[in-house]
């Protein structure tokens, strides 16, 4: 490794409407190597990156290039300074295919030619062992392929410093494996690469140097072959964290919910495909799947929010009784007149779970405030639970009259999972509760979710980080396109196995959706 | 210490995160200062008259005798009561610009009781009649693209201004129709018209008073108006809680017809004994704003109906003063004054800093400069409390990765202090 400097910032300093998300920030990258960018949520990395790329602008401070001192306005000077970003949101035309999206946009005074832009990148893929059709349209590809179109987007614009925003985040096992290959093999080239993320294990695995930021300050760089996870994460949070996650052992399970034969069909496509599974009390039921293969509506679907075909069942039974209700074309309401307690943390907090305008009070009131005869609302009762939420869950907000979209993504979430505990449910369901959220937060998460599951509640948690789930569940439902691709025990499970269990069916389901446009 | 090379944006436009009560009414009272001082500075220079003059033709419109005090007061009431109609509608973001349609059929069933039983059965069944008509034939009129978007998801702007010119044309069919004079104007009816109160304004200023608290309650305190604040900040969340949003949606523009029922039926019955195709003198549009720049709180728009009132009216006295012939003119003035206004609400959304400013601000005597800072500081100090920070901006700046970053929201507290 030679230790030539590729880029340097110094002093950077970044603040938003006061609120400070870099604050004298200086770091190196050297050429041909990959520096890892380790932080939680919330920790600048990202608005960093984002200076560098020409996104934003810094506010003081400055950013050396090859020695060079630069001065990025825009995405294309940064391109000038061949630095390219790739972000954790695609931005691709989806029905153009990859060559086009490839070539979109360059400006190198050449005439359009498609057939010559192809050969390049062909080559530039097998260079660098991408595994893709370049010709396939963006609409056709799965998550991991438009990542891969990024990244020679990227490339084929010369870049030799490479930025990747969490590039792991929606990937499988297996799909991470040979990213890093590629970024292995770019690095032999002699590339720089910055790569954000906050999985420890990755960060163990690819990268040769560490740089550690908190709450918007450098902490430090560290070699990463002199280092140890424990010591990332106290760099990283600022004190000592015990990262094994309990998993209680709850003796006497019933069988609170039995799935059978599942399937929802929007707009003439299958969401769900005759999904089949038990739910018991007193465990929690983890479900993978790569995003979208239908566990938002299969959660959605419990829940009484959408439609399932005539043939499916969803049976509910209640504690200590034989007796089972079906849920099936029931309103949400319906469901609850029946005394079925189901809380459910929806994927999407603002947008679903909670209002986002609204106090902290009058978000606490969405469950509560039919009760009573009365034509106008109680807000006493939601203020005293709003109170004690935000007491014992430790809520960091100004007061309870603050609009929850004010709060920071852990409170917000704590106040929503706080909301739908306080109901006592039977069963809890709780898509990606974590996602965003810092290390601390995730505990009380968890925490919470183990807390309920000793209470007896039937947990259902919809995941996408593999090692929380395999630490985390009792058992495992995999998901794959709609469909069930298998049911494992989170004790004995390997992270390998729900990778190939999760891309199982996914070939054969592109092909189904693709005659299903054809026919139409 | 800052990169000299770098052009700096002329403008930092930043998204407040909070402010303070007393700042944003200071930046309004500010708005409404300008706005009127532009209004006479404009009519000034075209009726050739001083300031001083225009000024005193403006507040003499709107008070100069007892009797414009009343008018004043009755028409603002009026324009509150069509607000009072749009705000439960616009709080679950259903934009029902058909005020108009729904007064003016209020109006025809009004005239209706006072032409088919005024005089023929007793006063006070007339009333109660021709209230439950008129507050009927509005809530139908505001019901049926509340029913269609409820069901079919139809466009409920295009439908509720569709059904204002259907209302506007049955009225003008049946003023021919029943006019005797021949002029295709409808005389005033002096039979089964509502009772006076006091004087003649007392009964409608009255009327609107009581709806307004009713209307307060009703959003502040119910659990309708709960649910309606719920359908229009965010459907999902209502069906994810099992909000019947449907029945929310019809059951709200029934209200919000009613009160424009309410409203025709005095306008109808109690002030104009008759009715005109521009009888709402376009309550229904203009209430629009009132209700706009009210954010939609009833107490709030009580005040912008009230400022809307008092330019209309005193741009009319204007006007005969200047002796300006067109009412072109009147209508740019009055144009001007409320692009100000509703321009301030930028202001009070975001911050704006700019080079300029900053040796403005190095200008004026240090002093006044000081509290300016201080004042400054302290909504940092707000902010900072918060944990939000910048993040809506933030995802809005990423989505845009392929822009420049002219919005770029650049505090540069560090670079003021470093100027000085």
């Amino acid at each position: 490794m030679n230790n030539t400097v590729a880029l340097e910032l110094k002093n950077i300093t970044k603040s938003f409407s006061g609120k400070v998300a870099n604050d004298n920030v200086s770091m190196t990258l050297n050429e041909g190597e990959i520096l890892a960018i380790l932080g939680e949520n919330g920790s600048g990395k990202t608005t960093l990156m984002n200076m560098i790329s020409g996104i934003y602008y810094p506010d003081s401070g400055q950013i050396f290039i090859r020695g060079q001192e630069a001065s990025i306005t825009s995405p294309h000077d940064a391109f000038r300074y061949k630095i390219g970003m790739i972000h954790q949101h695609f931005k691709l035309v989806d029905v153009f295919s990859a060559v086009e999206n490839i070539i979109l946009g360059v400006k190198d005074g050449k005439k359009y030619n498609v057939k010559e832009a192809a050969k390049r990148i062909e080559k530039i893929v097998a260079q660098y062992g991408f595994d893709i059709d370049i010709n396939k349209k963006i609409y056709d590809m799965s998550v991991s392929e438009k990542q891969t179109v990024e990244i020679i987007k990227v490339l084929y614009r010369g870049a030799d410093i490479l930025i990747l925003d969490e590039p792991t985040a929606v990937l499988t096992p297996q799909e991470i494996d040979k990213l890093f290959t590629v970024l292995k093999n770019m690095r032999k080239d002699g590339k720089s690469i910055i790569i954000i993320t906050h999985k420890l294990n990755e960060v163990m695995e690819i990268s040769d140097r560490v740089t550690i930021l908190r709450k918007g300050q450098y902490i430090g760089t560290v070699e990463t072959a002199n280092t140890s996870e424990e010591q990332l994460t106290e760099m990283m949070v600022g004190e000592k964290i015990q990262l094994n996650i309990d998993r209680p052992i709850v003796e006497n399970k019933q069988l609170r919910l039995k799935i059978e034969n599942l399937s929802l069909i929007h707009d003439k496509i299958k969401m769900l495909d005759e999904i089949s599974f038990d739910v018991f009390s007193g465990e929690i039921l983890g479900i993978a799947g790569i995003a979208g293969s239908g566990q938002k509506e299969l959660l959605e679907t419990i829940a009484g929010l959408n439609k399932p075909t005539t043939d499916s069942k969803i049976d509910y039974y209640a504690p200590d009784s034989d007796k089972s209700d079906s849920l099936i074309g029931k309103s949400p309401n319906e469901i609850r007149e029946l005394g079925v307690r189901l809380s459910f943390v929806p994927e999407d907090r603002l947008g679903m779970g909670l209002v986002a305008n609204m106090n902290i009070i009058d978000n606490m009131m969405l469950r509560s405030y039919r009760k009573g005869k009365s034509m106008f609302v109680d807000r006493k009762t939601p203020h005293d639970l709003a109170n004690s939420i935000i007491e014992s869950l430790k809520v960091v907000t100004p007061n309870e009259y603050t609009a929850v979209r004010k709060l920071s993504g852990g409170n917000i979430q704590k106040i929503l999972v706080g909301r739908e505990i306080a109901s006592a449910p039977t069963v809890l369901m709780a898509a990606y509760p974590v996602r965003g959220l810092d290390i601390n937060s995730s505990y009380t998460i968890y925490s919470l979710l183990n807390e309920q599951k000793q209470n007896g509640v039937a947990v259902i948690f919809v995941g996408e980080d593999l090692d929380v789930l395999l630490e985390l569940c009792d058992r495992i439902v995999v998901v794959a396109g709609g469909k069930v691709t298998g049911v494992v025990d989170g004790r004995t499970a390997d992270k390998r196995s729900l990778g190939a269990l999760m891309t199982k069916t996914e070939k054969y389901q592109q092909e189904e959706i693709k005659e299903e446009k054809q026919n139409d | 210490m800052t990169n000299s090379k770098v052009r700096e944006p002329l403008f930092h436009i930043t998204k407040r995160d909070n402010i303070t009560t007393k700042k944003s009414i200071l930046i309004r009272v500010i708005a409404v200062f300008f706005s009127l001082l532009l209004l006479c500075v404009v009519c000034a220079i075209v009726g050739g008259e001083g300031i001083d003059v225009v000024l005193g033709a403006l507040f003499d419109g709107a008070f100069g005798s007892e009797r414009k005090i009343w008018i004043t007061l009755q028409d603002t009431a009026l324009l509150l009561g069509v607000s009072l109609a749009l705000i439960p509608a616009f709080k679950m973001k259903f934009w029902n610009l058909g005020g108009n349609g729904q007064i003016l059929i209020s109006c025809l069933m009004a005239v209706v009781c006072m032409k088919f039983f005024g005089g023929k059965i007793p006063d006070w069944s007339v009333w109660i009649l021709m209230a439950v008509l008129c507050i009927a034939a509005g809530a139908v009129w505001a019901l049926i693209p509340a029913i269609f978007k409820a069901i079919f998801n139809t466009n409920e702007s295009l439908f509720t201004l569709m059904l204002n010119y259907v209302a506007q044309f049955l009225v003008g069919y049946f003023v021919v129709t029943w006019s005797t004079s021949g002029s295709n104007v409808l005389t005033p009816f002096d039979q089964g018209t509502l009772p006076v109160l006091g004087n003649q304004y007392l009964l409608t200023i009255l009327v609107i008073v009581i709806s307004t608290v009713v209307m307060t309650i009703y959003l502040g305190k119910s659990k309708q108006g709960y649910e309606l604040s719920v359908v229009g900040e965010s459907q999902n969340t209502a069906k994810y809680v099992g909000i019947n949003v449907r029945k929310v949606i019809i059951r709200t523009m029934a209200i919000s017809g009613a009160m424009c029922g309410i409203v025709g039926l005095l306008l109808a019955g109690a002030i104009e004994h008759t009715m005109s195709e521009s009888i709402a003198k376009n309550m229904g549009f203009t209430a629009i704003m009132a209700t706009w720049l009210g954010h939609c709180n009833p107490i709030m728009v009580i005040l912008t109906s009230f400022l809307i009132t008092f330019l209309n009216r005193g741009m009319v006295s204007v006007r005969m003063e200047l002796n300006l012939t067109s009412d072109a003119i009147g209508n740019v003035c009055i144009a001007l004054a409320y692009f100000i206004i509703i321009a301030s609400e930028f202001f009070i959304t975001y911050k704006v800093k700019s080079p300029i400013f900053d040796k403005i601000a190095a200008l004026i005597p240090k002093r006044k400069k000081a509290v300016k800072e201080v004042s400054e500081q302290e909504v940092v100090n707000e902010q900072s409390t918060q944990e939000t920070s910048a993040k809506a901006d933030d995802l809005v700046v990423e989505s845009a990765t392929d822009q420049t970053n002219a919005t770029d929201a650049q505090s540069d507290d560090k670079q003021e202090g470093g100027e000085q």
